[in-house]
């Protein structure tokens, strides 16, 4: 027994001493090899707060409301969105009233009250919103693009690049 | 009129076209705010429709270089044109130099005034890697290591190793530093960068992070002094620093609009001209047709130079014409409240109209993001 125990621990010693090391020694090389896609498990999670499913409520209904008047309260939002939103809410012909408010500068909160007449609640004005605000987003982008395209095709933008090109191969030709 | 016949009829399209100028008097303006919305017209609808809202809005464009574009957005309301604008300075997303490793600095300027200008050069690289590959770091909680969230994939690695010191071979009368002295100046082509991981997959070559003008200047050096630093660069928005904004500028203002209402000839007219920005105001002679119409003001005055607006963009609305007695109730100058001329200046990681689409982009994504919560939200009435 004693010599089987022995040679039993010789084997796996070698083993034991490359195991305690194996967290290590062994997830530093396959972490160089082909770091990109481990490193991604590891942080998607954590990063990208723009790209990630699980993403934390940012609104909520403040007390005090009711089904046509409500008051809403974004987290992490200001002027930006806040008087877009205003605006294309404004221009549903459901609602009352609507306009939004940064309660305080130095913290980032953005209010938003909506009230709207008997035909709609307030939470399907603010989603109808955002949907609307959406759509607006996709016909400005359509429109930038093609017009974009169409005076880039230009005779005297098309000659305009041209030089460009020029200027740039004789720079990098000296 | 009776007031049952008040506006029944649909506007016509000088009235709708009254509607968006704002009036640019003396000392005061008018007519400012929005009125767009449903029931501000009788029988008028002004509800959102997308597809009245693709017939109305134009997109003019006036120059596109590629870190330098000029368009109109014609057809938009102030709140939308002004969320673009803010988006394009603070939202988008750029690396920058964000923590400086400070070994040695013997130089004049202090540690930290150092750090501060190392942070505001403007850097470019490869645009695939800085987009898609690269991702945000995070500061190390409380208990990691320093480095724990430091990876090849969000942060990028920076050097500037200089030493000052006498140029032996320098002219016996010289006086200029860059003459006597090596290193005299530290440029931001002084810079090193040295791809990690698989950052020379992304950022080789042309694509190398580099600052995106070579010739900024950082430091100044005497002999003897010695600066050696280690920055990284990570990726961040312009609403936590200025420096990780993508724009120099991205601006935009009302297009404005001169209206002669009554003739102005001669030298009158020249001087009119002088009063706007070149090119604004044209001259032309009064054509026979003119002069022959009764009631146009021009009688009598044929192949007399005239006023003619000729290009009122590039006006700057300096109001000059207004200060004179002699063009009173001649002119009417104002603004159009739905055109508005943008101005985008990146700083060399976008390109100009890219930066543009991006934040069109980034006000989607921002309602796509809140949409899905506003249903699931816990109503509390």
């Amino acid at each position: 027994m004693p010599g089987r125990t022995k040679t039993r621990d010789d084997a796996p010693e070698e083993v034991d001493t490359s195991m305690d090391d194996a967290p290590t020694s062994a997830q530093q090389p396959a972490e160089e090899e082909n770091g990109d896609a481990m490193q991604e498990d590891e942080e998607e999670g954590e990063e990208d707060p723009f790209e990630e499913e699980e993403e934390p409520q940012r609104v909520r209904i403040l007390p005090g409301s009711s089904e046509t008047a409500a008051s809403f309260e974004f987290l992490k939002e200001g002027h930006t969105l806040g008087n877009a939103l205003r605006y294309i809410i404004m221009k549903n012909p459901d609602v009352e009233f609507c306009a939004y408010a940064i309660p305080h500068p130095s913290e980032d909160k953005m209010n938003l009250r909506i009230q709207t007449y008997d035909t709609t609640t307030a939470a399907a004005a603010l989603a109808k919103g955002l949907q609307d605000l959406e759509d607006l987003c996709d016909v400005v982008a359509d429109e930038f693009w093609t017009q974009r395209e169409k005076f880039e095709a230009t005779p005297e933008q098309v000659r305009k690049r041209q030089e460009e090109a020029e200027r740039r191969q004789a720079a990098q030709a000296s | 009129m009776a007031p049952s016949s008040g506006r029944r009829q649909p506007p016509s399209a000088e009235e709708l076209d009254e509607r968006n100028i704002v009036g640019i008097n003396k000392e005061t303006v008018t007519n400012t705010v929005s009125n767009d919305y449903p029931e501000n017209y009788a029988n008028e609808e002004h509800a959102w429709d997308k597809d009245a809202f693709r017939n109305s809005f134009k997109v003019q464009w006036h120059q596109n270089e590629q870190f330098e574009a000029q368009f109109s957005l014609v057809g938009v309301d102030a709140s939308i044109a002004n969320a673009f604008r803010r988006i394009l300075i603070a939202e988008i997303p750029t690396l920058a130099i964000d923590i400086v490793y400070i070994h040695n600095n013997t130089s004049v300027i202090q540690d930290e005034v150092l750090a501060h200008r190392l942070g505001l050069i403007p850097f470019t690289g490869g645009k695939k890697g800085l987009r898609e590959w690269m991702r945000f770091w995070r500061r190390p909680a409380e208990g990691e290591g320093a480095y724990d969230t430091t990876f090849d994939n969000n942060t990028v690695c920076l050097k500037l190793k200089a030493q000052c010191t006498h140029n032996k071979n320098a002219p016996a009368n010289s006086k200029d530093p860059k003459e006597l002295y090596h290193n005299a100046h530290l440029y931001a082509k002084d810079i090193t960068f040295e791809p990690l991981g698989a950052q020379p997959k992304f950022f080789s070559g042309e694509d190398a992070i580099r600052p995106f003008n070579p010739d900024i200047l950082i430091a100044k050096l005497r002999p003897h002094q010695e600066v050696d630093i280690e920055m990284h660069m990570h990726k961040g928005y312009g609403w936590d620093h200025a420096k990780w904004s993508p724009v120099a500028t991205a601006s935009y203002r009302l297009m404005p609009t001169i209206t002669i209402t009554q003739p102005i000839l001669g030298d009158d007219a020249r001087k009119f001209a002088g009063c706007f920005m070149d090119g604004v105001i044209g001259l032309e002679p009064v054509t026979r047709q003119e002069a022959r119409q009764k009631g146009s003001g021009y009688e009598g005055h044929e192949g007399e130079l005239k006023a003619v607006v000729k290009d009122p963009m590039r006006d700057t609305v300096s109001r000059e014409a207004l200060r004179h007695p002699e063009f009173e109730g001649k002119v009417k100058l104002g603004r159009r409240r739905d055109h508005f001329i943008f101005s985008i200046e990146s700083t060399g990681q976008w390109d100009s109209d890219e930066l543009f689409l991006e934040a069109v982009k980034t006000l989607k994504k921002k309602c796509q993001v809140l949409r899905p919560q506003v249903t699931n939200m816990v109503y509390t009435y």
